[in-house]
């Protein structure tokens, strides 16, 4: 795989309203896997994840694939691609395997700012790792609906910083205010957004 | 490229998955080497794999809908605690997420999708498939929703509130369906089979064959 891409984030991953991509195909009888090695593929994340790496620094590894390759590969060639690098990044392949790295504790309870009916808006903010918030609801207003967390923010926990927690949100956009007219005047699409991606 | 390229490149990776030989090797060489370093065994990939394969699947959200539909105080517990009403029915529902049921009503249709990757409720429904993971999915749900639910026979009324929920935190959504008219005698076992994969994403609803209602 080529390495030409730096770790910016405004990446083909965050697919959410992108025109191209045609109908949806589905497959009629799908196996869970349809070869042995894509098993392999999923053993190998399910036994390392959570021991050499965590979720956020997976996603990330997949993320900064080079637009056109991941495009091009099959889902669980993205997993063996993040796999082999973290392994290889972490050590664990190319070295001494490290001890595995001790989990923070969750907070108890962190002090929300916003509570279920507030307004609030995202920020327009374009990071230079990973995030979590996508691309489409940037800079949009929405109404809390629930209150989670403290949840471990992706944007810190895949860049070494594994104990900055926040409460987390799920918030309700009128599908107008993300996509104009077009869209269906009763519809609303609800995502997950972590407090600092709030104002 | 065109759109019809674009179309096919797509179709060939995400419907008919052949792997490259190349692929599949350097699957097997990074599991050889990991197991040549003590740090899994080809045993214990056998068994995730089985665990996988056969013992998680849509049988376990299935289970949960149908008891939902049949115990009234159940349903509460599940809408407010999913990972502990799961645990009711002897489903293990690992501590790294929590599961969130959203209901449907008259007028409120419920539908997952993660833009980003692709999370998904996979201790209750098993691994998503393919479609559910691929981009035309994921690009579209959330903004076309009922384009992409007429793909898949699901049309609903202009004032039926269709609500999308973009999985993006540590929280798993999964659909609580409606249970179909007809079905008022029925036992939990009948009402199980008619509660599929696609009806907890929110893809389909339950289908009653017309002979079948009571």
């Amino acid at each position: 795989m080529r390495s030409h891409n730096s770790k910016r984030m405004n990446g083909v991953h965050d697919m959410g309203g992108m025109h191209g991509f045609g109908p949806v195909h589905v497959e009629v009888d799908e196996p869970v896997f349809h070869q042995r090695w894509e098993g392999v593929v999923r053993a190998l994340m399910h036994k390392t994840n959570g021991r050499y790496y965590n979720l956020d620094e997976f996603r990330h590894a997949i993320e900064r694939m080079p637009a056109e390759d991941y495009l091009r590969a099959l889902y669980y060639e993205r997993w063996l691609h993040a796999v082999d690098t973290l392994l290889q990044e972490k050590g664990v392949t190319t070295g001494t395997p490290p001890a595995p790295a001790p989990e923070t504790a969750r907070p108890p309870s962190l002090s929300a700012r916003f509570k279920p009916g507030d307004q609030v808006a995202t920020r327009n903010i374009h990071p230079g790792g990973h995030t979590r918030l996508p691309r489409y609801a940037r800079g949009k207003r929405g109404v809390v609906r629930k209150v989670y967390g403290p949840f471990r923010l992706p944007d810190a926990n895949a860049h070494g910083d594994h104990d900055a927690w926040q409460p987390c949100y799920a918030v309700e956009f009128a599908a107008r205010e993300l996509w104009g007219a077009e869209a269906g005047a009763a519809d609303k699409v609800c995502i997950d957004l972590w407090e600092s991606y709030l104002e | 490229m065109s759109d019809h390229h674009d179309h096919d490149h797509d179709h060939d990776h995400d419907h008919h998955p052949e792997a490259p030989s190349e692929v599949e090797a350097r699957a097997l060489a990074l599991e050889s080497l990991l197991v040549e370093k003590g740090l899994l065994t080809s045993e214990e990939v056998d068994r995730i794999v089985s665990m996988y394969e056969h013992d998680i699947g849509p049988m376990l959200g299935a289970k949960v809908v149908a008891r939902a539909w049949l115990d009234p105080g159940y349903k509460q517990r599940l809408l407010a605690d999913g990972p502990a009403a799961v645990k009711e029915l002897g489903i293990d529902y690992p501590p790294s997420t929590q599961l969130v049921v959203v209901e449907n009503k008259d007028g409120v249709h419920n539908v997952i999708v993660c833009t980003l990757c692709s999370c998904y409720p996979w201790p209750v429904l098993g691994l998503p498939p393919t479609w559910y993971k691929s981009a035309p999915y994921r690009s579209r749900m959330v903004r076309e929703p009922r384009a992409v639910l007429a793909e898949f026979d699901l049309t609903l009324p202009e004032d039926t509130s269709v609500n999308v929920w973009d999985s993006s935190s540590d929280v798993r959504y999964m659909v609580l369906p409606q249970r179909p008219e007809g079905t008022e005698s029925w036992t939990e076992e009948e009402l199980t089979a008619v509660i599929t994969r696609d009806c907890m994403i929110g893809v389909a609803r339950p289908r009653v064959p017309a002979e079948a209602t009571s």
